[in-house]
Parts: C-alpha cells; structure tokens; sequence
C-alpha cells in the first residue's frame, strides 16, 4: 500500500486509479439529505425522542430513587443533572454508529452504492467524509434538541452546556469514521450482530449511570480505554460546569480516534473498490 | 493508430497466482464499438474495470484518452460513462433524481445537470417516470436509467458490461435500439456479453476471450467466415445415441459433437441432412441455420458460451 | 387425503418451528452470546453498580435492589427475543427472504406457519430466560425457591408483544416503520415499566403507560414469585389477564392477517 493515506489533504490532488480525494464530498452528503428528504425524513425526526424519553424515564423515576451523585469535581448534583450529559453522549455514539455501520453496510452490500460512487470522479476520501459529514449534521440536530430539553429541565448547570454542542461533533465523528472502516469488514447480517453486543457494556459501564468508582480498580482501568467513557466525562465536565485539564485529554483522545479511523476507512475503501 | 482512444498492450490482472486477465492486447478507435464476447469469468469484467480507472493493473501498458490510469484516475473517470453488469441504482432517490445525484458526483452544475437530465430521460423513454420510485421500475427501464446516467457527463466512452443480461426479449430489443442511436451519434461503446446476437448487433469490431486471453479478433462476420461454415446443421438423436450417431457422421463436414446434440458444419446445410437420412439415421429433431458467433467461440475454445 | 397430508396437518407447526430453529444456527455465536453477555451485563450494572447510589440499597419491601431489579431484567430479555422475531422475523418471511410464501406452497396453512413461528419465538425465550435464571441464581438474586416461576411467566411477557406480530404482517414496503414504532412505542413501553425503579416513583401522568406496558404486568408478577408476594392478589390475578389476553389477541390477529395475505 502507497504512503498517499496520511493526507486527507484539501488540495483536488488527482494520481492514479486509487486517488483518494476529488474535493467533492459535497455531492456525496448532498445525495444522503436528499434521500433522507424522499425516503425515510420521520424515522430520522423520530430519532430525537430516544434519549428525551430515557431522560425523563431515568432522570424523573430512577432520579427520585437515588442519592449522592457528583460532578467531575465533586460537587454534589441531582441524578437528573447527572445522566443527562451521559444519555447525550450516549446518543451521539449510537447515532453515529447506527449511521456508520447499518446505513453503509446496506449501501456497500445491496445497494453497491460505494462501488457507483467510485465509477465516478469521486474518492474514497470523499464518499467517507461525506458520509460522515451527513451523520454528524444529523446527530448535531439531535444535539441541540436535547440540550434544549435539558434547558428547559433545568439540568444545564452552567453556561459552558452550549459548547457540549461542538464537543458531540467531534465525538461522533470518532465513532462514525471508526465504525465506517469496521463495517466494511462485515460482510453478513450475522457479523453484524455483533455491533450492538460490542455497544452495550459501553453503554451500561461507561459511567453513564454512576460513577466509575464502584467498580474495582481494573475494570476502572479497562473502562477508561473505553471511547464513550472520554465522551460522557467530556459532555459531563461541560454541562455541570465542572471544568478540568483533564477534559483536554478526553478531547485529544477523539482527535486521535478521528485520525485513525479516516486513515483506516479510506484505506478500506479504496482496497474494496478501487484494488 | 495514434488516435485511438484506449490502447491495451499486454494488460495483465493477476489476483495472488490467478492471472483474470493474462496478456491482452487491444485498440479502440474513437466512434467505434468495441466488444469483448466471451462466457462468464473470460476476464471480461476485470479488463472493463481496468478501462473503467478504478482497477490497478498488474502489469502491460494501457492508455485511456491518452493517459495512463495509473497516473489520471479521476481525470479518466471524468470522461467515462460506466453501465455495470449489476444495476448499482441509487434505490432511496427517485428516477430523476438519480440523474442529478449522479451528475454533482462529477462536479456539474445544477443547472446543467438539470437540462441533460431532462434530455436523457426523453432519450431513455422514461421521461414518464421521472418521479418514479426506482424499485417500481422493470428491468429493462433500469438498465435504460442506468444508461441514461452513464450519458449524464457527456462521456467520450460509454462501457457497458453485460448490457442486456437477464432481460426479456422485449427489453433487449428497445435497449439494443438506443444503444443504436448512441452509436449513430458517433460516441465510443465497449461492450462484453456472452450473447452473439448481441456482439453481432451492436459490435464493429470484437474480441473473443477466454480464460484471461484473446482467441481470435475482427468484425462478427469476418469471425464467422474465418472460424466457421456458411451454414450448420443441428441433428438430435437423444442424449444415449449421440455419440454413436457421430461415428456414423464421419466426411460430412466438421462436427462438434455436444450432450444434447451434433453440430455439422456445411456451406450447404440442406444437403448435409439428406446426406445424414441416407446413412441411414434418423435424427429426433434436426434443424438448419446460419453460423453465429457461438459457433466461432465453440471452435476456438471446444466449449459453448453459455453452460 | 394422503398419509403426508395428514401428518403435516398435524405436526406442521412443528416442522416451521424446526426450520427457524435451523435458521437460527448460523447466529448461533451472537445468539449465545447476548444470551449469557446480557444478563451478566445488566445485573451486575443495576444489580451491583447502581445499587451502590440507591438509597440505603433497598427495594421496595425491603428486599435488595439487586433482587428487586433482577425479575424485571429477566422479562425484559424474553421482551428483546420478542421484539425481534416478531418485527423482524415475521417481515423476513414475508417479504426479505419470503420463506412463508415457500411454505404455503406446502400442505402447510397460513395458521401453522404462524403458530410455528409463535412456537419457535417461545422456545427462544425460554432459552434466554433459563440462562437468565440461572445467572441471576449465580449473583444471588432470587430469595425464593418459586423464582423458577419467573422462566413462565418472562416467556408470557415477551409473547404479550405479540400484536406487534399481526401489525409486522401487515408491512408490505420497508420504509423504517419498525424504527419508529421501537422509538415511539416500545421505548417508552419498556422505560415507563418499573423495571428499574418502582413505577410509583414516576408522576401520575406518566404512571399509565406502565398499566398499559406488557413489561410492567410481567415484571411485578415475576416479583411476586421471587421475593414474595407484595400487592394484593386480585393485582396479580390482573397482571395474569392482562399479559394472557394481549398473547392470544395478537396471536390471533396475526394468523388472520397472515392467512389473508398468503392467500393472495
């Protein structure tokens, strides 16, 4: 394999049957809204309600049921305020991969949408970043709406909740380009199955619903490898106001997932359609 | 030929010690309709996606509008229009918006886009349909739209894979018809099938492949007159007696002898069949027809195209 | 009628139950999996961590948060096989791999296809839900020796989604329906149950989607077996009738819509 995948460069550089990127992503994510538009524009507005109703199931009924929760910092908080910024993060990570993993495997396997994409001027750079792009604007979409439900609920600690907002768009991008170049390795529905059991310790274990410190210091440790742990502590940190240097971690942790997984999909890509 | 507009020295395509395609040699001149006829894995689609820019080839040289693949991907792409075998239609977007989808792909302005979209349906006869689902359209209107968005950058090549593969007979013929047209209007087809009608409906020029390499090439009836008979004869005796009516069939011309029938190649199919009932046989079915392209890939390889 | 006709018309629930069972073989890893993965999982997140915020870590009456969680989670599981196979498994066969239409060229009727199914659906319950017992066994948290009544009546849970069934043999284009109906329906169906916390903890205007809820009439009656009975009997009585009708409901619905459509 040539050394071209380190540059996601601008510049239109053309070389080659295996030139990665025309500058046309553009057309690609311009393409999925106007599928979203004529096909399936209620199943994504529906998204939005996911992790309101678990906001107000978890946050209203488990809420009353439990006590002694705390920020980042320490600092005593309602449960409500507490697994508000998790259930966010949650739902940037599940949109993310959902748009990243089901949607491409049905586009990459059935309807060889990739493979017409590439008969054309376009790049794989291009059908990944636009791909991704797509699944970011939706799950921003979803983003605002939910911290305007917390608004209103009152569980925006501090003035810092609104920059919660570019904070899951760089987590979903970390997830989407991971899970993009991880499913075009799946080829079955049965290998496909996998991904939600992967999901679901993230999701249970994450400190999501408590803190990490109720578990011992291994699983702490095997937590904190862990993406989505990086994203609630993040979103956490940012709506209870609870600011650290340790959230500058958590963001270069994404920063590194977004590199590597756009190198990896890229890659992918070009070596499935493109040989 | 220096005006030609693909030029395939030895290209080669080897998958680990597999050779798809082993060593062809091939020139399309501009206008011209170029096919590769051969039967199911010959290394017709592999040489379609080396042309097509979006296969890497192992080794030859090839050039494509004057450049080399290798060097100008997206250039190349940018001037080719590609039918694939399978239909990859974008089924989430409606007909017409197939089209436009397609053509900002290329980075054409909508505005373009729009008017040849319009134009294309017209010439694909779907201009009906335009806001038609694209799973409630019928085979043969989907491979039309597939064609009709290969034409949406003005391709100086249009390369069709299979073209008219699972369709009826019907279908094949209003297809057979605008690809025609295209060809009138002077635009470069390649074309693989493993149909003869079609290789001798659509092709100026063809190769026959098998197994990653070229067996003969020239124009359809060039190849039938150089590889076969004027006519032949099909003679049935049942699948038992076969081999032994063949015995029998010795001096009559060249035979092919096949599991379920017996080739006789004869300018004079008539009077091979008296000859045949006054050897004494006496055949279930027998049938007289003009040689085809079959009957030249049967000769060059001892195997019929489609098995 | 012929000694086959004959024997399908007797066993052929059976035979469709078979072939899905087959079918399900080549899911066997991720089957397996989520069958033992999620109940560790999920006991030991609420059982084990969250416990550990509940105030003083006790349930209603006075029993653990482990134990009182524990009846719910098992439900839940026999109510995720359900979801999926009647969603999914039932549009399968009609539509994306249309097996149904195959079989119904068989002496098989439209209702043996659809009691096969149910069949089939209720053996991967009570695979799920033994497991699930068995794990919950291993954490402790079943008091009770009639906890093994919480297999029956999980597997009853999960069939009481089963008018999602008649509604999936409805389908005939794929346009995401299933998506919404999860988000819109089934979510708030399983989070307004009082699987993790006591339904009551909820405000009223929010209480009556748990009466409606399949879960929540489940999950209290497997609670009522496990760690002894807490409400009145007429209620457990209720949570019987409940989860049996909306069963036999949907089932029936689904048979009649199934024979309708294969009888095209």
């Amino acid at each position: 394999m040539t050394a071209t995948t380190d540059a996601p460069a601008r510049a239109p550089r053309t070389s080659g049957v295996r030139a990665l990127y025309s500058g046309n992503a553009r057309a690609v994510m311009a393409r999925g809204l106007l599928a979203t538009r004529s096909t399936n524009w209620i199943v994504v507005l529906t998204g939005v309600f996911e992790p309101i109703f678990y906001l107000l199931a978890l946050g209203i009924g488990l809420g009353s049921y439990i006590e002694g929760v705390t920020d980042p910092l320490g600092n005593e908080i309602p449960y409500a305020a507490y697994i508000a910024p998790a259930l966010l993060a949650v739902s940037a990570m599940n949109g993310a991969i959902y748009d990243s993993t089901w949607n491409v495997f049905f586009k990459m396997h059935f309807g060889k949408l990739y493979a017409g994409m590439l008969a054309t001027k376009l790049g794989p750079l291009d059908v990944a970043l636009g791909e991704i792009a797509l699944a970011l604007l939706r799950g921003a979409a979803y983003g605002v709406t939910f911290l305007l439900v917390m608004q209103v609920l009152g569980l925006n600690l501090s003035w810092t909740a609104f920059l919660a907002l570019p904070a899951l768009v760089v987590i979903a991008f970390g997830f989407a380009s991971l899970g993009m170049g991880i499913t075009s390795y799946l080829k079955t529905f049965q290998q496909m199955d996998w991904i939600p059991f992967v999901m679901l310790p993230m999701f249970l274990l994450s400190a999501t619903f408590y803190p990490l410190t109720v578990y011992p210091v291994w699983i702490q440790w095997f937590v904190q490898a862990l993406p989505l742990w990086h994203a609630v502590e993040l979103v956490r940190g940012l709506t209870t106001g609870a600011l650290s240097p340790v959230m500058l971690l958590h963001l270069l942790y994404f920063a590194v997932m977004i590199v590597l997984g756009l190198i990896f999909t890229t890659r992918r890509l070009r070596a499935l359609f493109l040989d | 030929m220096p005006d030609s507009v693909i030029t395939a020295t030895a290209l080669t395509k080897k998958y680990k010690d597999f050779a798809a395609v082993d060593g062809i040699s091939f020139e399309v001149a501009p206008g011209e309709s170029f096919g590769l006829l051969g039967p199911n894995g010959a290394g017709k689609s592999t040489t379609m996606r080396m042309v097509g820019a979006v296969s890497t080839r192992t080794s030859g040289e090839l050039s494509i509008l004057g450049m080399d693949p290798n060097e100008h991907g997206p250039e190349i792409r940018s001037q080719l229009g590609v039918v694939p075998q399978a239909d990859n239609l974008d089924t989430d977007l409606r007909v017409r918006d197939n089209l436009l989808v397609y053509g900002r792909y290329f980075g054409i302005p909508r505005a373009i886009v729009a008017k040849r979209a319009d134009e294309l349906l017209e010439f694909a006869q779907l201009a009906d349909r335009a806001k038609a689902k694209v799973d409630d359209l019928s085979g043969g209107m989907k491979r039309r739209l597939t064609i009709a968005r290969a034409l949406i950058n003005e391709p100086r090549i249009l390369l069709l894979d299979e073209p008219t593969t699972g369709l009826d007979p019907q279908a094949r013929h209003i297809l057979w018809d605008r690809l025609f047209r295209l060809k009138e209007q002077g635009t470069t087809l390649v074309v693989t099938t493993h149909y003869m009608d079609e290789a001798e409906q659509l092709c100026d020029r063809l190769v026959v492949v098998d197994k990653g390499q070229i067996m003969a090439e020239g124009s359809p009836s060039a190849l039938i007159r150089e590889y076969s008979s004027k006519e032949v004869l099909e003679v049935r005796f049942g699948s038992e007696r076969n081999a032994e009516a063949a015995s029998k069939l010795e001096g009559l011309g060249r035979l092919e002898v096949l599991p379920d029938r017996i080739l006789v190649y004869s300018d004079n199919g008539e009077g091979a069949l008296v000859e045949v009932i006054k050897r004494g046989l006496q055949p279930i079915t027998s049938l007289v027809r003009r040689s085809s392209l079959e009957d030249v890939f049967l000769r060059l390889t001892g195997r019929t195209l489609i098995e | 009628m012929s000694n086959l006709a004959l024997t399908s018309r007797r066993w052929g629930a059976w035979y469709v139950a078979e072939h899905r069972l087959r079918g399900l073989r080549s899911y066997a890893g991720t089957v397996a999996a989520t069958a033992i993965g999620t109940p560790v999982l999920y006991l030991f997140a609420f059982g084990v961590g969250l416990a550990t915020l509940v105030t003083g870590n006790v349930g209603p009456g006075g029993h653990s948060y482990l134990q009182f969680v524990a009846p719910a989670l098992l439900a839940m599981a026999a109510v995720a096989v359900g979801t999926e196979e009647f969603l999914f498994g039932i549009l399968l066969g009609f539509k994306w791999n249309p097996t149904f239409v195959g079989m119904n060229s068989t002496p098989l009727t439209g209702r043996q296809i659809i009691d096969g199914v149910f069949l089939f659906v209720a053996i991967r319950m009570l695979i799920v839900t033994v497991i699930y017992y068995a794990i919950m066994l291993a954490f402790g948290a079943v008091p009770s020796a009639w906890g093994l009544a919480m297999i029956p009546t999980g597997i009853l849970t999960g069939l009481a989604f089963s008018p999602m069934a008649a509604y999936s043999a409805t389908i005939t284009e794929d346009k995401g329906q299933f998506a919404i109906l999860q988000r819109v329906i089934i979510l708030p169906l399983t989070l307004f149950s009082g699987t993790v916390f006591p339904l009551t903890q909820l405000p009223i205007y929010l209480q009556w989607i748990g009466w409606l809820s399949p879960l929540w009439h489940g999950a209290e009656l497997g609670r009522q077996f496990s760690y002894g009975p807490t409400e009145p009997i007429w209620l457990t009585g209720i949570h019987v009738v409940y989860l049996v009708g909306i069963a036999a409901l949907g089932w029936a619905f689904t048979v009649r819509i199934a024979t309708k459509r294969l009888d095209k």
